[in-house]
């Protein structure tokens, strides 16, 4: 569309020039717009999903524990017996040494001791059973509250509302207020969450079990993935003759790679499982199912690092007279590793999230302890999320939340390093 | 021992490094190299020169088996290296391509020390027995690739951190070290700038003493400035093969000459 002047000559200075100029100025500036929108959009989002992870997550971050001073009284626990302690009577006699108006009704006193964990009366025995010269001495312990008191220090029970509508009644407001003003209560960092491994009650459960089950089951992914998969390009990219097969193999790769989760995990569950008589729930056993599902991911990764070494490299060690193999792995392979690794630990990073696969083969079991070997009964931190999303219980609440933050920091903290070993290894050819 | 083809009627003499005989390439269907039948000699160098795509560092490729490594490549006829078959089935290319070396066109040096992407080859072909025989092997490899004198006191230094024309006389040593009979040069000037190119030709002149010089080039200054045989390339033909000056100043073929003159190419 050129407007030639009779002369030949252009006119630059015509109005429809300019228009058209303008034109294009306008548009110019609604694309910057529209790509500006959406970077806006995608981390607003972002922030969004952070921010209320953070927001209900940071609860679970604290706990409150209350302390008490318990008279081991040898009545309710023999020496020569310390495990089987009436343990529990040792906590109400405790309770009512400090409520001694609520000592006769039965009721009253149930729900007082409702203030503390139901699981204090075990770490009480567990002290007592490692170290039996405590019976009869009275000992300053700390010991979490329950998850209603716990909430009610963290502020997430309304004072205001109508008593029967109200997870806890007045009075038990009261005495826990009491505890309080006593000085008796704190809220310190929850390592716990950490340190512990599952609870049916919330304020005892962390994600030890979790975190250790998917170290074993990454580990066991690695160590099968990154060896096959990188054996697999290494012959695919170098060695298979270009023909139908090694196409079919190529367009398949790409295929497995595009197949939903689920699927390994049901081929993980009859294969596995069913034929093998592999173990349910074992970290092993994930770490085998995402070592399927991270293996095409490897393959695809480390391939395209194979290719990126120039050619020219290639040609240098051949005319000297490197055979096939002293080129690809004097020469190709060493400067491919920064690309493949770093695939690698993408693949890894989105194994780590995971959860379907898992949930079939049984990683989203009740478990109480952490794993010690990766042929145990665990979890894994994404179906432990699964997990305590489903509890009703409202310290699950934020205990959810607080997993995914866990799980997130450690995807994070994976694509980091991926990062880095790019940046630092990355060569200008 | 002499495996020459046939009724013995193409005598091979000791000057002859290399023969090609009735010598076909294919790249799939594409009749890349037609029936070329060339003598390469010793002690001299040997300019293929022609116009883009003719064939000529297909050809080149085909004296090292270089071509081996891509798939859908296929070499018909005849080449002998001192009269003996290199495509024959007893014939290691790998151990061929450490007798018949090669530069290319972009220097190439490994992403190493300087000092060892020269002992490489010889490392990988076991030429050295110690550390000190190593060392002599690559102080003799720099020398004769007149780059010595400039990279002896930073041998660790990685090779890519060389200038172009230092990398290319880098790559030259390299392919030296492990003592070959033919050097093959596959235009190894044409990423140079012209200080590094005289450099460079300098050089390939000092080689001739030694080896057999084989160099592509797209300069046909750069092919009568330091050949003494040429080859002239066309669509896959060897169109004239001769002494160079005869070449450039008196070509028989009239493709030749519209060549070196500039009217195709």
């Amino acid at each position: 569309m050129t407007d030639q002047t009779s002369s030949g000559s252009f006119d630059w200075t015509a109005p429809e020039f300019a228009a058209r100029l303008n034109k294009r100025k306008r548009s110019q500036i609604a694309l910057k717009l529209a790509g500006l929108a959406a970077i806006t959009i995608a981390f607003g989002m972002l922030f969004l999903l952070v921010a209320s992870l953070i927001s209900t997550g940071r609860h679970a971050f604290t706990q409150t524990f209350v302390q008490i001073e318990v008279f081991l009284d040898p009545a309710h626990i023999d020496s020569n017996d310390p495990a089987r302690g009436n343990y529990r009577q040792v906590l109400t006699d405790t309770m009512v040494k400090l409520f001694p108006d609520v000592a006769d009704d039965r009721a009253e006193l149930r729900r007082l001791t409702t203030i503390l964990s139901n699981g204090a009366q075990f770490s009480i025995r567990d002290s007592v059973v490692a170290d039996p010269a405590l019976i009869g001495q009275t000992v300053a312990v700390r010991v979490p509250v329950s998850d209603p008191y716990d909430q009610l220090n963290k502020g997430l029970i309304d004072r205001e509302t109508p008593e029967a509508n109200r997870r806890l009644k007045d009075d038990e407001i009261a005495n826990f207020d009491l505890l309080k003003e006593l000085g008796m209560v704190s809220k310190p960092l929850n390592r716990w969450l950490i340190t512990n491994a599952d609870s049916r009650f919330p304020e005892l459960a962390g994600l030890k079990g979790a975190i250790i089950g998917s170290f074993y089951a990454l580990m066991t992914c690695f160590l099968l993935a990154f060896p096959i998969g990188i054996g697999a390009a290494i012959y695919l990219e170098e060695f298979a003759p270009k023909s139908r097969v090694s196409d079919l193999i190529e367009i398949n790769i790409n295929n497995l790679a595009a197949v939903p989760s689920v699927v390994f995990g049901l081929l993980a569950l009859a294969v596995f499982l069913g034929w093998f008589g592999m173990p349910r729930s074992a970290p092993f056993v994930g770490g085998m199912t995402l070592a399927l599902m991270t293996l095409p991911t490897i393959i695809i990764a480390t391939r395209a690092a194979l290719k990126a070494v120039p050619p020219s490299i290639r040609e240098a060690a051949l005319g000297v007279g490197a055979s096939k193999h002293q080129v690809v792995f004097g020469h190709v392979l060493p400067l491919a590793m920064p690309g493949i690794l770093t695939g690698t630990i993408i693949g890894l990073a989105q194994a780590l999230g995971e959860t379907a696969p898992l949930l079939l083969i049984g990683m989203n079991a009740f478990i109480t302890s952490a794993p010690a070997t990766p042929f145990d009964s665990s979890t894994a931190l994404p179906t432990q999320i699964f997990i305590w999303a489903d509890s009703p219980e409202r310290g699950f609440v934020s205990r959810t939340s607080a997993a995914i933050l866990v799980l997130l920091t450690f995807l994070i903290f994976m694509n980091a390093i991926a990062i880095f070993l790019r940046n630092k290894f990355e060569r200008k050819w | 021992m002499y495996d020459t083809p046939a009724s013995g009627k193409t005598a091979v003499t000791h000057e002859v490094k290399i023969a090609a005989r009735k010598v076909n390439v294919f790249y799939g269907d594409t009749h890349a190299i037609k029936d070329v039948d060339v003598e390469i000699e010793d002690k001299t160098v040997t300019a293929f020169i022609g116009p883009s795509g003719c064939g000529k560092s297909t050809f080149l490729r085909c004296l090292n088996r270089m071509n081996d490594t891509i798939d859908i490549c296929r070499v018909e006829g005849l080449i002998a290296l001192d009269g003996e078959d290199i495509y024959a089935p007893s014939i290691d290319p790998v151990q061929l391509r450490a007798k018949v070396g090669m530069v290319f066109q972009k220097p190439n040096p490994f992403p190493k020390s300087i000092y060892e992407n020269v002992a490489y080859g010889p490392k990988i072909h076991g030429m050295a027995r110690t550390r000190a025989e190593l060392d002599e092997i690559v102080e003799r490899a720099l020398r004769r690739g007149a780059i010595w004198d400039e990279v002896k006191d930073r041998l660790q230094e990685p090779g890519t951190g060389l200038s172009g024309g230092q990398q290319q006389r880098l790559c030259i040593a390299r392919a030296v070290a492990t003592e070959p009979e033919v050097l093959l040069m596959d235009e190894p000037c044409s990423a140079l700038d012209p200080i590094a190119t005289a450099q460079v030709e300098e050089l390939i002149d000092e080689l001739r003493e030694q080896y057999s010089v084989v160099i592509v080039t797209h300069s046909m200054q750069q092919a009568a400035r330091v050949s003494q045989k040429t080859a002239f390339f066309h669509l896959g033909n060897l169109v004239e093969f001769g002494e160079t000056g005869q070449i450039f100043t008196n070509p028989h073929d009239p493709r030749t000459e519209s060549y070196i003159t500039g009217r195709i190419g």
